[in-house]
């Protein structure tokens, strides 16, 4: 994929990874960031003209400081979009934490997109299904709520890091320490800011995707986006994970074709 | 304060002695006779001649039981009227809003006479994020403001409005208002995080390392604060730093492995059993802190050594200082001087340590150690900005109900 460098109105910078050709689809990443392989959008970029903005935090450029609160989070999303030159029939979509911030800046300017997509996204809680608590888990239990591979799921985490290497490991506890740091001032301790009481204005049509087997944020949650959100359709992939459109990239990436591209 | 029941396959039948333990460890009829015993000891060090008697913040675990330091401190309070009362601290971030931290050590410093010495932690992970969920990268900022507004409180004589990020009161007014002008002195209790080193240096706040890694690896982290001293141009008073130490006595060094080592293993094997994930959520260090290599105490490495030391290891790496008073003061002598120390605080209780040990501990300590170490730092006797003021007139509260009653 390409690699473009943009420069919000707020004069945050970011990398957005960038490919293929056809209508716009924004991306935006979950709490573990971009990787170095992403498979879904490489998929979607068949179809679509895909960008992928790194959060703040996430990349090189800092000015996460700068986002504070779930509102700083949703309007440096629509400052991205701005800054991409998109026009007003923009469509999103976003994967867990991501997926969170794209149905907030879709509740707050419900008029600006077209579709949108969300995979397994963050921003409910309920107290019969609690979400297990991403922030004090250690690697290994991590990979184990991620994926469904959780061996696959620990080379593609670290990104093959040798945790032997004292500077190797004190770059990635830098790195961690960031991102997931960053992720905290909208998922930390609960992921939950009241997103659900806004979810009413997200009148786009919207498609909800979701791993049968998601241990991170698990089934019933699908369904009660189904029943907030005015026009949304749920897909659900058999036996997928929360890391679905990197375990399970090709149903993740037909159902998400379809929907966008059906009028 | 810990929790003196654990058993004795608390490390594998339990994942952690912070945050997520078992209540049902927890008997509250023995925990009525566990507070009175402790509160007891704190008077006894009184009664002995300790400058000070010291109380902390802890919330959901068997390893401090004082998830409110100032009701311990209040009972201090009243049935005491010399020692200093240093409640070290409170996490000053988790209150809501924080004024009620400037109202209560008020309240404490006038109750007491003026012998407050009020401590401001940001708290350990365990307590600020896990258990009363603050976001870990903005617990600092939190914290910040919640120190402006406290100090500002104890300041300003008038009501003034306080727009802050996370605290807006349109009226601020502290009543009552603490005896000490212009505030009682402030610890800053740190686990070693450079940030806090320079916020003591710039306000004059004492640096107070709470560590269990003992003194020799102590010594690492208080260069680093000597070092950011010297680089402000400030003066180099042992009384900017303090240093926790488990420190026990006996008649000989072997006596004391006999009487004390079962207790102290109980306490690093059990009461420092925190599950990993709990010691050092992403966000709460600062860069700063992560790239300057010094890894937080609870850290895998500390961890599993922690939790497998032996006797011998804790006496011979300093962890612990232990052994007859000839032994105990050579090597407190050495651990003041080659750290900078002005102040001291010695824990005595330790682990399940009956009562009549931690009392003997502390008494021989008392009596036939603490004399020695009294003058240590001559050319400083008389800097008194780092401990408190008491009035001279103040109500000795041991007295005032007996006298009343006619007894």
């Amino acid at each position: 994929m390409r690699e473009l460098r943009i420069e919000t109105r707020r004069g945050l910078k970011s990398r957005v990874l960038e490919a293929g050709q056809g209508p716009a689809l924004v991306f935006f990443h979950g709490a573990g960031g971009l990787f170095r392989e992403e498979p879904l959008l490489e998929r979607l970029a068949r179809s679509f003209h895909v960008f992928a903005p790194e959060w703040p935090g996430y990349g090189a450029d800092g000015g996460e400081e700068k986002l504070e609160d779930m509102l700083d989070f949703a309007l440096h999303g629509w400052d991205v979009v701005d800054a991409l030159g998109l026009d007003a029939e923009v469509r999103l979509a976003g994967h867990s934490m991501g997926g969170m911030i794209a149905a907030e800046m879709a509740c707050i300017a419900n008029r600006s997109l077209a579709k949108l997509a969300l995979i397994a996204p963050a921003g409910l809680w309920l107290d019969a299904h609690p979400i297990p608590d991403l922030f004090s888990m250690l690697p290994f239990e991590l990979v184990g709520a991620l994926f469904a591979d959780p061996k696959n799921g620990e080379k593609f985490l670290t990104g093959g890091i040798d945790f032997g290497n004292p500077e190797a490991l004190q770059q990635f506890l830098v790195t961690n320490a960031r991102r997931l740091g960053t992720a905290g001032k909208i998922l930390f301790p609960i992921p939950n800011r009241r997103l659900a009481k806004r979810l009413y204005r997200l009148v786009a049509p919207t498609l909800v995707v979701w791993g049968s087997a998601d241990k991170l944020i698990p089934l019933p949650y699908a369904e009660r986006w189904r029943q907030l959100v005015p026009h949304a359709r749920l897909s659900i992939v058999d036996g997928g994970s929360h890391m679905v459109p990197y375990e399970q990239t090709e149903p993740v990436a037909v159902e998400i074709e379809r929907f966008l591209s059906t009028a | 304060m810990p929790w003196p029941h654990l058993p004795e396959d608390f490390r594998q039948t339990h994942r952690s002695v912070w945050v997520d333990i078992s209540s049902k460890l927890y008997d509250p009829a023995e925990g009525n006779r566990v507070y009175h015993e402790y509160m007891d000891q704190l008077e006894y060090a009184d009664s002995l001649g300790f400058d000070g008697i010291g109380v902390n913040e802890h919330h959901q675990n068997a390893y401090g039981l004082m998830p409110s330091p100032n009701i311990i401190a209040a009972g201090l309070a009243r049935r005491t009227s010399r020692a200093a009362i240093c409640v070290i601290g409170n996490s000053i971030a988790l209150y809501n809003p924080p004024i009620r931290v400037a109202e209560e050590f008020a309240m404490l410093d006038v109750i007491s006479g003026g012998r407050l010495v009020a401590g401001f932690p940001v708290g350990t992970p365990m307590d600020t994020n896990f258990c009363y969920g603050q976001i870990p990268a903005l617990t600092r900022d939190k914290y910040y403001e919640a120190h402006e507004l406290i100090m500002k409180a104890w300041r300003e004589p008038e009501p003034f409005a306080f727009d802050g990020k996370y605290n807006q009161l349109r009226y601020v007014n502290c009543w009552p208002r603490p005896i000490q002008k212009p505030h009682p002195p402030i610890y800053i209790p740190g686990g070693g995080s450079i940030e806090t080193w320079d916020f003591c240096v710039e306000n004059d706040y004492n640096y107070s390392y709470l560590s269990y890694a003992g003194y020799k690896a102590g010594k690492a982290l208080l260069d680093g604060y000597w070092e950011r001293v010297a680089a402000s141009g400030k003066d180099e008073s042992p009384y900017r730093a303090a240093f926790a130490q488990v420190v026990c006595v006996a008649d000989t060094d072997a006596e004391a492995e006999k009487l004390y080592a079962e207790h102290v293993l109980y306490f690093y094997n059990r009461c420092l059993h925190v599950y990993l994930g709990f010691a050092d959520p992403p966000g709460y260090r600062t860069i700063k802190t992560i790239q300057s290599g010094k890894l937080n105490q609870f850290r895998a490495e500390n961890q599993r050594l922690f939790t497998s030391l032996t006797w011998k290891e804790l006496v011979d790496g300093g962890y612990v200082i232990a052994g007859s008073p000839a032994t105990v003061r050579e090597r407190m002598e050495h651990m003041i001087k080659s750290l900078r120390l002005g102040s001291l605080f010695l824990l005595f209780q330790i682990g399940n340590m009956p009562d009549d040990k931690v009392r003997n501990s502390t008494r021989l300590f008392a009596e036939r150690v603490m004399p020695q170490l009294r003058d240590v730092w001559p050319e400083w006797k008389n800097d008194d900005r780092f401990w408190c003021k008491p009035l001279e007139s103040r109500v000795r509260p041991e007295g005032t109900f007996a006298a009343r009653s006619g007894r």
